[in-house]
């Protein structure tokens, strides 16, 4: 009985959770919120110390879906590391999957055909409009709404149809090749995608009916979580949460690659730094990526190849030596991926930037002093996919 | 044997009777609400529901009651074993108390008392307790959180609801339920509602918020404190919390309905020795539990000091001015 | 001034949450968005489902695949879950023995070098040809790469096995066999 009680007495707590309470008052209330969490974040751990309902102080605990994707690319090859970039952000894949192949195609000077970079955008913005969707869904679930996520759902569910024919899978995207894309995209599809963009269109005021104009969702989120452009640039943040503080920096328009120059698009940015900013943000990123994916319906019938470059490298390619690095926007931020290589037919060095990693280290500064239920809430406006954090 | 029975008041068979009777309503109606609230829970996001046990997943309760009956009662070490298995039998046995006064028809009623009002009131208040007994007793961090918040938000309304429910008592002059039925009329101008729509709003609102449902269930907050005071119940205790909550969602509804929508009234209601008014009755509740489940598939969750920001800056002034005005009306009219 | 504006946002905000409602309710009538599946399959779109690797019959002899046991599949497969081995050499006959053996002896006769025996040509085809799909990414490289287009993908929508030994080693030779069987016995009964 004793030696059971004095290993249970040592196991209380984890090293974390004994090393966060050296710092904690005795009055306070130290608890873990996850890794198992009823909320669709995905395995994040953050320690936090409670008084009474105020948020003293928050860590999160990084490293419960670690899966040494960078190592992997040091050990797989240059074809064989594709699949690994539908797994890191499962939500905008198609993002890190641009990323890397643009990445190797600086590097190794290798052509696109024309109608892959229509194919690839097309790609790329129905998984944007599909992940802010998710997080939509997910952001309101946390609030407590137990609709909108079935409805997002249902959207997504069309989107997943349509993307499942040219790509063959549903979440996890391989799609990108060297120098254009896996299958083009039959007729019925793109007839299907022409279709789905004034679906949306009509969805979104019900969504705004719902959900953005109601009072107690107004008061959960405005004035909330406000980060300012100083907090932004310090820890890097990207994407709609430093459009959202009033910072106009969207990889697409300010390091362009790919054909977006060829499109018309707003890029959304609001002042006010709060919860309701970001949401408002995202909002108009889905109205701004149909506009997109319709430019590209109308411009791809006049694109000519096909969808892949003739003369594309081959599975067994080996990347010429050398080192670049490639940004692209995706959905939660800007996604940068750096590959070195030594001519052999193994990368020398992948190197993934997650915007969710720098997103995330604000928490810790922005959790200071509010409400539990803010706290929780303000995690949910950041977008976060812990996959992507972790590696 | 039956000189014994002859002897015994009308009153006490009536109640065992009565007591027997509203057993099973609780179950029944448990039952019966739990598969309602999926069903409804589901078409409002376009899918169907419980489907598969039983036609139309009607038995999916049945199952699901066998399953929880089927578990292990786990205490968690370090739990006050007395308190923690105390607070769920707190929480549910008041409510076959809170079930007697309540006319389900013109003469159907377990218990005919002048008090029927503030009994029930009074046993409401006990819930409260049986939170405070399953947070503490759990050893759990997020059950005290939990248990702190639901405390806190239980007596906050219910100041605003005894003082929505006054202006009727004012204007009946008494606190039987039996009275307050046979006051009103047949037809919906002729309920206390078309009189008093504020003091229903109140009271409604209040009603939401002392059965923790949404857009207040800050309690059992899922995403937030994994299931707040009820972490840490598994098996038959998580049911009974359970059936708690769906058998006070049933009184509450029943009192606004005595109160405000006119009980046993409606068309018809003379009809069939008094069988149809019954019928309105249950109508009437159940339309009112449709109307909660609709709030709680609709908003999300309003957050613990707005909530008392609620109750204290709007919900109790409303009241004490509804109550001023019909204080001061009523002998106006007269 | 402060007080009507306060106000008049409590009204707006109530008014917000009965939109809400509507909102709710309109769909609470609308029909299910849900297909019962699988007692009804109508809308429902499997184009371009990708199941596991599986091999193409030749068109002539449905019992063996295109496949030449190149081996392009399983040096390409980022996990490497292939695996291929080659068809061996048929054992050889018994007059090419008996040649072999006369042809010995006549150079052992004669003081020459003996003549190197019999091998059979193996012929381009696998032997074996095993699928590991529990480590399948579905990036869709080893139909891509094939020469002969001898790789597809299986349409069984609703695969499902009791143990890990039904998807860690599909032998997709027997598949082959089997679907050759069946399609057999079907013409038969037409």
């Amino acid at each position: 009985m004793q030696l059971i009680e004095k290993i249970s007495e040592r196991l209380e707590g984890d090293a974390y959770c004994r090393h966060f309470e050296r710092r904690a008052d005795s009055e306070t209330l130290v608890i873990n919120l996850g890794p198992q969490h009823p909320s669709t974040h995905g395995v994040l751990r953050i320690v936090a110390e409670l008084d009474g309902e105020y948020v003293i102080r928050a860590e999160p605990v990084l490293g419960y879906i670690h899966r040494m994707h960078e190592k992997m690319g040091e050990v797989k090859s240059w074809w064989g590391f594709m699949p690994n970039m539908g797994r890191l952000d499962y939500l905008h894949a198609m993002a890190w999957n641009q990323a890397y192949i643009c990445a190797v195609e600086k590097l190794a000077g290798i052509q696109v055909s024309e109608r892959g970079e229509y194919l690839r955008t097309i790609a790329v913005e129905l998984n944007r409009i599909s992940s802010h969707l998710l997080w939509w869904g997910a952001y309101l679930l946390d609030l407590g709404a137990f609709t909108p996520i079935m409805y997002a759902f249902e959207d997504r569910e069309i989107l997943m149809d349509l993307l499942q024919q040219p790509t063959g899978q549903r979440l996890t995207y391989c799609y990108f090749r060297f120098g254009g894309v896996y299958a083009d995209m039959t007729p019925a599809t793109l007839a299907g995608i022409r279709d789905f963009v004034p679906y949306l269109r009509k969805r979104f005021p019900m969504y705004r009916d719902l959900v953005t104009g109601n009072y107690i969702l107004r008061k959960r989120i405005e004035d909330i979580g406000v980060i300012d452009k100083d907090m932004c640039r310090r820890y890097g943040a990207t994407g709609p949460v430093c459009r959202g503080s009033g910072i106009n920096y969207d990889t697409r328009r300010n390091e362009p690659y790919s054909i977006y120059d060829r499109f018309d698009f707003d890029i959304p940015v609001y002042d006010t730094g709060c919860g309701m900013a970001r949401y408002m943000v995202r909002f108009e990123e889905m109205e701004q990526s149909l506009r997109i994916v319709e430019q590209c319906l109308d411009q791809i019938d006049k694109s000519d190849g096909k969808h892949v470059a003739p003369k594309s490298p081959k599975p067994n390619y080996k990347a010429p030596a050398g080192e670049a690095y490639q940004a692209v926007e995706g959905s939660k931020g800007k996604i940068g991926v750096y590959v070195a290589s030594d001519g052999k037919k193994n990368p020398y060095r992948v190197k993934l930037r997650s915007p969710s990693f720098c997103n995330l280290s604000l928490y810790a500064e922005l959790a200071k002093g509010t409400l539990l239920p803010d706290a929780l809430q303000i995690l949910g406006s950041i977008d976060l996919v812990i996959p992507e954090i972790d590696r | 044997m039956s000189e014994v029975l002859k002897s015994l008041p009308v009153e006490l068979i009536q109640l065992v009777v009565g007591l027997i009777c509203l057993a099973a309503l609780v179950g029944a109606s448990a039952v019966l609400l739990v598969w309602m609230e999926r069903k409804v829970a589901g078409h409002f996001q376009r899918r169907p529901g419980p489907f598969e046990v039983g036609p139309h997943g009607l038995l999916q309760t049945v199952a699901d009651a066998a399953k929880l009956i089927g578990k292990q009662l786990a205490t968690p070490r370090g739990a006050d074993k007395i308190l923690y298995w105390a607070a769920p039998f707190i929480a549910f046995l008041p409510v076959f108390v809170v079930m007697l006064p309540i006319p389900w028809g013109e003469t159907l009623m377990a218990l005919d008392v002048d008090l029927g009002l503030l009994l029930i009131l009074a046993f409401s208040g006990m819930g409260v307790i049986s939170l405070c007994l399953a947070g503490w007793g759990s050893n759990n961090k997020y059950g005290m959180l939990g248990a702190a918040r639901a405390v806190s938000q239980s007596v906050a309304y219910e100041i605003p609801l005894l003082l929505s429910v006054l202006p009727i008592v004012f204007m009946t002059g008494s606190l039987s339920l039996s009275l307050v039925a046979s006051v009103q009329g047949t037809w919906p101008w002729d309920w206390l509602v078309v009189r008093q729509p504020l003091a229903f709003f109140i009271y409604f609102v209040c009603a939401v918020a002392e059965t923790n449902r949404a857009p207040f269930d800050l309690p059992e907050g899922e995403s937030e404190l994994t299931a707040g005071f009820h972490t840490e119940y598994s098996g038959m205790g998580f049911g009974l919390f359970f059936l708690a909550e769906y058998a006070n969602m049933v009184v509450v509804s029943a009192v606004a309905t005595t109160l405000f929508l006119g009980a046993w009234h409606g068309p018809g209601s003379d009809l069939l020795g008094g069988a149809v008014g019954v019928l309105w009755f249950m109508a009437k509740v159940v339309f009112l539990i449709f109307v909660m489940m609709w709030f709680r598939w609709t908003f999300p969750r309003v957050r613990f000091d707005q909530l008392l920001n609620i109750a204290w800056k709007w919900l109790i002034p409303l009241a004490l001015i509804n109550l001023l005005i019909t204080a001061v009306l009523i002998p106006l009219w007269r | 001034m402060n007080a009507i504006c306060k106000v008049k946002e409590v009204v707006t905000g109530m008014w917000s949450l009965v939109v809400g409602m509507r909102v709710t309710g309109q769909n609470f009538v609308r029909p299910q968005f849900t297909v019962h599946y699988p007692r009804k399959t109508e809308g429902l779109d499997w184009e371009g489902f990708r199941g596991h690797p599986m091999l193409v019959a030749k068109p002539k002899d449905p019992t063996k695949p295109k496949c030449i046991a190149c081996m392009l599949c399983v040096t390409s497969c980022p996990s490497g879950c292939i695996k291929v081995v080659k068809a061996k050499a048929p054992a050889p006959s018994e007059e090419e023995m008996k040649a072999y053996e006369e042809a010995k002896a006549k150079a052992e006769a004669e003081g020459q070098e003996a003549p190197k025996p019999p091998k059979g040509k193996a012929p381009k085809e696998p032997g074996k040809w095993v699928v590991n799909y529990t480590m399948c990414s579905q990036c869709g490289t080893c139909a891509e790469v094939c020469p002969v287009k001898s790789i597809t993908y299986s349409k069984q929508v609703n695969q499902a096995g009791y143990s890990r030994k039904d998807f860690d080693a599909i032998d997709c030779l027997a598949l082959l066999r089997e679907q050759a069987g069946q399609a057999a016995t079907a013409e038969k009964d037409a």
